[in-house]
């Protein structure tokens, strides 16, 4: 719906272009003439992209699917930001009215090890899924569940763990920390299952698994500088790290004090 | 030509699926890992029934088309989940849900088939708890619900406005716990590009790597599709951009029917429509309609703000219209309602063509902070979009593309008219008739997956002798060459305009002929437009790059190919459908109150298309619906 404040405005975009994982990359300038102010982000580079096809060339590739902020496919850095300017919101829902007529505007990939480009704007994200697999879940098979009401869960522990669950694995917080680490999105999870009763079972192994998964996976470390969460679309909160290293230091010390007992070190 | 055998089970309805469960053959679990079972699509159906049957010890293949399975369009569900759980002492049962569905559905659905869904809805909510998903609860810790258009019970299972990301994730974290214990194999940035029949049977897939640009084919005992629906053949829609029939159409034109095309939802509250470059639209959930109130202004012409406009001068034409279930009134309904306003010169906004859902009441008699419990994220996203704040204006709202009801045809074990082919979710045709209820597609996908393939699947392969085939066979062969050559074809035109270009023409056709409203005149220029659109796109596409790397446009295009044959089948089904049901609504076929006019006598039947060539004229083959437990009715919602 055009709002009362739609105009159009002229942009200058520069945008990384690399053609492949090993190919080098570069900055290249394009004009985005004449934009909606109502239009999305990623609905004024479809436009350039119409424009570059049409002027024979490869048009930008970027990530993008549901364009609804919840399937996580978008993002990339807009003026060294995950996301753009926006607070909570991903590229696919950030409006060019949040832009001025003339501005210029770097586009770049995520840039982290763990996430090795694809073309230009695409990165590979499927580092994540690996922390996932390697515990990111409650162990119960198909049919062999309980009547869901005989299991009540406080409220406050239920809202909580909701929170923490809303994470959409965009990577934002890898790419806007200075160390490259996924510990935002690897405490959300963990954060949402220790909160549940039903997460009781495998809460000391999933932390340790997936922690170690996300070593493995070369992201950085953690130091608390916080602005994985303000990237977060979803904002999830910092607390959830104070949860995953609370849960990591228990969970590392129930297994060594158990591996005393058991005489295996 | 191939008989529509259902394969409905005997019995009385509340038997048939424990009896059908008891009478089918099994796999011994010892015996399960020498089968290979493909899953195409990794939504909730895929998901599910990959996590399942990986469970169970087959060897899985699923193929995601994204870079992860927590990708697929599911994640965008909003709304809700239904399950006949009676947790609100409301009067709920499974015979309830079950009637409520083949009601809502204006009685084109298959009526075993429905009441299975109805039985295993209680199953999918004890699942997706045990797993872990995050529904909303009261202050006793229970599960709370809410209600959901042509329901007068509250049996809505929800997560804010993101239960579909919820159970996704559920359903996601179960599949890689099976690929963490090698169980599943999971093929990321796939894309299904033919189906391979050999002696008959599903034997195989070939698919597009999309990174690489590689054809490759994979050998299977068994092959289920869950690739969603398409409505994106309407350009603009709610649907996600890589959302396709490409995987069900490829299938269909090696032999599986396709069911009820013309059968599309047109959801009623969605934002509307921008401007030209506008590249999808945003659902407003239904259940929004709990607590907005629908109207628009009495005047012609009323341009005034609406906090301008005084209640009396204020037309909550569903509320008008339908007393006992007002605003939630089924999404059909809502939505022609909705147009008839706009058409009368009655709709708000700059363009004209939306009306108000307005919270003004519910936010004065339950406060700011209640309304942002339940709908905060859909507040938000409603004001990133347009600018406006919905606490303080209405929304403002318009019908769009949502869902698409039809579908591959299935019998009752969700197995095709190819043998060994499955399809599940909104890929199939089976569960919701003519028009589907809110907050009933999550329950379906998840039926489907957790609850009805595990079996039918097992039952398929254990009784079937499967000669061994590997892709060196000239079934293969000749269907990887034919995906190679038209990929090239596509890359060889080197035409004027662009995919994207003849998606738009082909989307502004099948809405305006094909869309809320059809009649004998549109539906026939449509038929007469889109072949001639399709030979301009075979002749005059431009589509750049190469085949050997990632190439989005090359994607886009032979989806595209696909959507302007299936848009003619929609054509063609609607205009054979001589009657209104559901969301098929035949501008001659109207009550003098403007409701949709079933013709029980010459169409209760499924309309099942049987591919015949390129630019020949399918054959239609009818399945007879009966309904021996709702009684055929005129649905009223008054």
């Amino acid at each position: 719906m055009a709002s009362n404040q739609s105009k159009n405005i002229d942009l200058v975009l520069k945008v990384w272009r690399q053609k492949g994982p090993k190919n080098e990359g570069q900055f290249v300038d394009y004009q985005a003439k004449g934009v909606s102010t109502d239009a999305s982000f990623l609905e004024m580079l479809d436009a350039v992209n119409e424009q570059i096809i049409a002027d024979g060339g490869d048009p930008i590739a970027f990530d993008h699917d549901c364009r609804e902020g919840i399937c996580g496919s978008c993002g990339f850095m807009i003026d060294g930001e995950a996301h753009g300017p926006e607070r909570s919101t991903t590229v696919c829902q950030l409006h060019m009215r949040h832009f001025k007529d003339g501005d210029k505007i770097v586009l770049e990939p995520w840039r982290a090890q763990a996430f090795p480009i694809i073309k230009d704007l695409m990165v590979d994200r499927t580092a994540l899924d690996r922390i996932i697999s390697a515990g990111g879940y409650v162990s119960v098979n198909t049919g062999t569940a309980q009547d869901a009401n005989n299991l009540p869960v406080r409220k406050r522990d239920a809202d909580e763990a909701f929170e923490a669950a809303t994470c959409i694995g965009c990577g934002a917080c890898v790419a806007s920390c200075k160390n490259a680490s996924a510990m935002l999105f690897t405490s959300a999870k963990v954060s949402h299952l220790s909160l549940l009763p039903q997460g009781q079972v495998e809460r000391e192994e999933r932390v340790l698994n997936m922690v170690a998964q996300m070593d493995a996976e070369g992201f950085g470390a953690c130091s608390n500088t916080g602005a994985c969460s303000v990237s977060c679309p979803k904002g999830i909160d910092l607390t959830t790290i104070a949860r995953l290293n609370r849960e990591y230091v228990a969970a590392a010390m129930n297994k060594h004090d158990a591996g005393q007992k058991l005489g295996d070190g | 030509m191939v008989t529509l055998d259902s394969k409905i089970p005997s019995g009385s309805i509340e038997e048939k699926w424990d009896k059908h469960k008891f009478g089918m053959k099994l796999v011994n679990p010892a015996n399960r890992r020498k089968y290979n079972v493909i899953v195409v699509g990794t939504g909730l159906a895929g998901a599910s029934a990959a996590a399942s049957l990986g469970e169970m010890g087959y060897n899985v293949k699923a193929f995601c088309i994204h870079e992860s399975p927590r990708r697929a369009h599911s994640v965008a569900a909003q709304g809700g989940i239904n399950a006949a759980k009676n947790y609100q002492n409301d009067g709920d049962s499974v015979y309830r849900l079950f009637y409520d569905t083949v009601k809502g559905g204006d009685f084109r659905a298959r009526e075993a088939n429905v009441h299975r869904l109805a039985q295993v809805s209680v199953n999918i909510i004890d699942q997706c708890v045990a797993q872990g998903v995050p529904f909303a609860r009261d202050y006793a810790g229970l599960l709370a619900n809410r209600s959901f258009g042509g329901a007068q019970v509250s049996r809505t299972f929800y997560a804010r406005g993101q239960t579909g990301q919820q159970l996704l994730i559920g359903a996601y974290s179960a599949m890689m716990r099976q690929v963490e214990s090698k169980q599943v194999e999971l093929l990321y940035r796939r894309e299904m590009l033919d189906l391979v029949v050999i002696d008959g049977k599903a034997r195989g897939i070939i698919v597009r790597n999309l990174l690489t640009g590689e054809v490759e084919s994979h050998v299977a005992d068994a092959v289920i599709l869950a690739t969603g629906g398409y409505s994106n053949v309407f350009y603009l829609s709610t649907n996600a951009m890589a959302c396709a029939v490409t995987a069900a159409w490829r299938a269909h034109k090696r032999g599986a029917y396709f069911a009820n095309p013309c059968y599309t939802q047109i959801h009623p509250t969605c934002i509307p429509v921008h401007g030209e470059n506008q590249s999808k639209l945003t659902l407003m959930s239904e259940s929004l309609r709990n607590d907005g109130r629908v109207w628009v202004p009495k005047n012609k012409g009323d341009k005034r703000p609406a906090s301008e406009i005084p209640d009396d001068e204020r037309d909550y034409f569903l509320e008008r219209i339908y007393p006992s279930f007002g605003n939630l009134a089924p999404r059909d309904v809502a939505s022609r309602q909705a147009k008839y306003r706009v058409d009368e010169g009655r709709g708000v906004g700059s363009t004209g063509v939306a009306v108000n859902l307005d919270f003004r009441d519910s936010i004065n008699r339950l406060g700011e902070e209640a309304i942002a419990a339940r709908y905060g994220n859909l507040f938000q996203m409603y004001q990133k979009i347009t600018g406006e704040n919905p606490y303080k204006v209405p929304m403002m709202i318009y019908p769009a593309p949502h869902y698409t009801m039809g579908g591959l045809w299935v019998d009752y074990n969700l197995m095709s008219t190819i043998p060994g082919l499955f399809v599940a979710g909104e890929a199939n045709f089976s569960d919701h008739g003519a028009n589907r209820l809110g907050a009933s597609a999550l329950m379906q996908g998840l039926a489907d997956g957790y609850f009805v393939l595990p079996y039918t699947v097992g039952n398929y392969l254990a009784g079937t002798n499967l000669e061994k085939v590997s892709p060196a066979h000239d079934g293969f062969k000749e269907a990887h060459q034919g995906v190679q050559q038209e990929l090239q074809k596509l890359l060889s035109i080197k035409g004027g305009r662009t995919v994207e270009s003849f998606h738009k023409e082909l989307g502004r056709t099948m809405w305006e002929y094909c869309g809320m409203g059809r009649n004998e005149a549109g539906l026939k220029k449509a038929l007469e437009s889109i072949p001639k659109l399709r030979e301009e796109f075979w002749n005059n596409v431009k589509v750049p790059g190469d085949l050997n790397y990632v190439n989005p446009e090359l994607e886009k295009a032979s989806r595209v190919a696909d959507f302007l044959e299936q848009g003619e089948l929609m054509c063609l089904d609607a205009l054979e459908r001589k009657e209104s049901c559901g969301g098929h609504f035949r501008e001659e076929y109207q009550t003098s109150e403007g409701e949709a006019q079933r013709d029980d006598e010459n169409f209760c039947h499924v309309a099942a298309w049987e591919w015949q060539g390129t630019n020949k004229k399918q054959s239609l083959h009818k399945e007879a619906l009966t309904f021996e437990n709702v009684k055929l009715a005129t649905r009223s919602y008054k």
